[in-house]
């Protein structure tokens, strides 16, 4: 009966709980990325971090039997990945974005190998909130049972901004961002905020990668992440380094993330690998818009090797 | 292997020590070979470790991947052919890093290079097996060389960043690819596999006489040489070069910075291109989801390790299609994952940037300033 009389609002409605759904890691990636970025180094090795955050969060949760536990341990994988590329970063002329794409690879083919036993067990999973008792239809239940992670991350944009603005350490991470020079004259060490700034940054991401294993999808496997990790990066640069615009773009990329499925649930199945790749045209899209050959991006940490 | 050729590598550059101007006279050229190599021990020391970690002897490992690489004649015969879309890959990213760019998107070029030599060879169908080759190279040239043209024109002209571009048209390049192998373009016939039609026996490029190693090896060395003279012996070689080490100097003296990348990001992807041609004429014989093998993003490391030199490419190139073709063995004789390949990658890089930082320091290299 109401799936009836709900019709192609099933579309709209599945993309706006996909939105929630899908939009979770996108989320936790930008953010930290964001940390990172506003230290002056970029970090591109986040897609290893998420792939390494999944798979240690559903081995931990299937060992210890505490989805939470998992949580935890991707956050401290996803910080010992940002360890150890602010600790190779730091050498003398060494590239962060090299460094970056090789812990991609490196991340993502550790967590194949480690991950391989864990392919076939069932991992307990977080649990999700009903928002939706109210109502009857089932598709709008579907569509608010949200997870925990999510409201942690929607709680955290905020937070993060008004700490970029108004603590200590977040003027300290913007004065690295902005000119190391400055950051040196003042007595810090550069290279110290720029580890501890990545460092959260992985952790974040670790946590990312928590929720689509644990989650959504919901289980480990090697194909669990194509790209978010990447996209996350690049909506970084669109977000104008600012934690609210981050919170806001990932929800319009997970709505464009859960089109190709909501699609394919009311029978539009052709193009449905086109529709996945929605994100990434997206991306490109207000990439291409909203970059300048001309000027350097509003709101971009002068120290970014990625703007100059 | 590696260890050998490092050792050597240290005796020659100790044996001549009585002669004090020698060591300051090359030290630079070898420090070229020396780091590298070294990075690759360390590199292959620490994968040792991390086997012994997982209770396999780590002594049988570089047993098996130097008898799976380079043991036989049959393992040669693996490793090269694995060696020759690497070689194609790395110049991808090789050639835009003459100009300061990192391109990482070598796997998608290469998946429409082969997509669009797949469709030059159906579209061809009945005509000369010559014509039939001729066609697909240019095809996925082409479609190649578009793809990361585009990502060259995006900087160029939009400030959009190539390394993050080109690596969303590695996923946007699967997903055609994906929509064209599952629908449009689906041969019927195909049911678990879902692909394209086959380009027909008499269309393949088949092997070197003698050898199971296909042609596609000689495509590589060859693009590698020609990548070589073209930046280090031609005009537009050297006008690259500048370009990439100081880009206010190239715009001051009237070069056409745009142009540059431009052509330089087509012939990039086109190498690319025309790996994946190779693979579809050489090995699948169609295009399907198993031409996304990882080779474009080995070929980044390739590329990194030969420090961008094309030459370096070549012996890079066969040394990385060595360990992924001892990946096989490993899985077999040790019960190690088929992602063993991966980790040592990984490793390897990342050992590779580190040893950036001892350029010029190692102080008995060191020339008189």
């Amino acid at each position: 009966m109401a799936d009836a009389s709900l019709g192609l609002w099933t579309v709209p409605l599945a993309v706006f709980g996909g939105a929630i759904r899908v939009s979770t890691p996108f989320l936790f990636v930008s953010l930290g990325e964001c940390i990172t970025e506003r230290s002056g180094r970029i970090n591109l090795g986040l897609e290893g971090t998420l792939v390494m955050g999944a798979m240690s969060a559903y081995g931990i949760s299937y060992l210890s039997g505490s989805p939470w536990l998992g949580v935890l341990a991707a956050g401290i994988t996803g910080a010992l990945f940002g360890a150890l590329h602010a600790g190779i970063c730091s050498l003398p002329r060494v590239n962060d974005i090299a460094v970056g794409i090789a812990l991609m690879l490196l991340g993502t083919g550790l967590a194949f190998f480690l991950g391989k036993p864990l392919i076939e067990p069932t991992a307990a999973r977080l649990p999700a909130i009903d928002f939706g008792w109210w109502s009857d239809i089932p598709q709008v239940r579907a569509a608010l049972r949200i997870n925990v992670l999510f409201l942690i991350g929607v709680a955290i944009a905020p937070l993060l901004y008004w700490a970029f603005r108004t603590t200590r350490w977040g003027l300290l991470i913007r004065t690295a961002g902005e000119s190391a020079d400055a950051a040196r004259a003042m007595g810090h060490s550069v290279l110290l905020i720029r580890l501890r700034a990545t460092m959260v940054g992985g952790f974040l991401a670790g946590i990312g990668g928590s929720f689509l294993s644990l989650f959504y999808p919901g289980s480990w496997n090697e194909g669990l992440s194509s790209g978010q990790g990447i996209t996350a990066v690049a909506l970084v640069i669109f977000a104008r380094w600012d934690p609210m615009l981050c919170l806001w773009a990932s929800l319009a990329f997970g709505g464009a993330a859960a089109l190709g499925p909501a699609l394919q649930s009311v029978g539009v199945t052709s193009g449905y690998h086109l529709f996945n790749a929605a994100p990434y045209i997206l991306t490109l899209a207000i990439m291409i818009i909203t970059c300048s050959p001309k000027r350097t991006l509003t709101g971009a940490p002068a120290e970014l090797s990625i703007t100059r | 292997m590696t260890t050998e050729a490092a050792e050597s590598v240290e005796a020659a550059g100790v044996a001549p020590a009585a002669d004090p101007g020698f060591l300051q006279r090359y030290g630079a050229s070898i420090e070229y070979i020396l780091i590298p190599g070294a990075a690759l021990v360390g590199a292959l020391a620490v994968f040792g470790g991390f086997i012994a970690l997982y209770g396999k002897n780590p002594l049988d490992l570089y047993f098996y991947m130097y008898y799976g690489a380079f043991g036989t004649w049959f393992s040669w015969q693996n490793t090269l052919t694995r060696a020759a879309p690497l070689i194609l890959t790395a110049l991808c990213t090789a050639l835009p890093a003459q100009l300061g760019m990192v391109i990482i998107g070598g796997e998608g070029a290469l998946l429409i290079g082969a997509l669009s030599a797949t469709s030059a060879a159906l579209a061809l169908q009945g005509a000369a097996p010559i014509v039939v080759q001729i066609a697909m190279v240019i095809a996925g040239m082409i479609g190649g060389g578009l793809w990361i043209t585009l990502s060259g024109g995006l900087r160029q002209y939009r400030g959009v960043n190539e390394t993050i571009s080109s690596l969303l048209l590695v996923y946007i390049a699967l997903a055609i690819l994906n929509h064209l192998v599952e629908g449009p373009m689906r041969d019927p016939a195909s049911l678990n596999k879902p692909s394209t039609r086959e380009i027909g026996a008499t269309n393949m490029i088949g092997s070197i006489p003698g050898t199971d190693v296909h042609w596609g090896l000689v495509f590589g060395l060859v693009a590698a040489v020609a990548a070589y003279v073209l930046i280090y012996h031609t005009t537009f070689g050297f006008a690259a070069r500048v370009a990439g080490g100081n880009i206010r100097a190239a715009k001051i003296v009237g070069l056409s910075v745009g142009k540059l990348i431009l052509t330089v990001c087509f012939l990039a992807g086109s190498s690319a291109g025309l790996a994946g041609m190779i693979e579809v004429a050489a090995v699948q014989g169609r295009t399907n989801a198993n031409l996304a093998a990882g080779y474009g993003f080995t070929g980044i490391l390739v590329a990194f390790l030969a420090r961008q030199n094309p030459l370096a490419i070549i012996p890079v190139a066969i040394l990385l299609g060595g360990i992924s073709a001892s990946g096989g063995l490993l899985q077999r004789r040790l019960g190690l994952p088929d992602a063993s390949v991966l980790v040592l990658q990984g490793i390897i890089f990342v050992f590779v940037l580190a040893s950036d930082a001892l350029y010029g320091r190692i102080g008995f290299l060191k020339g008189k300033t």
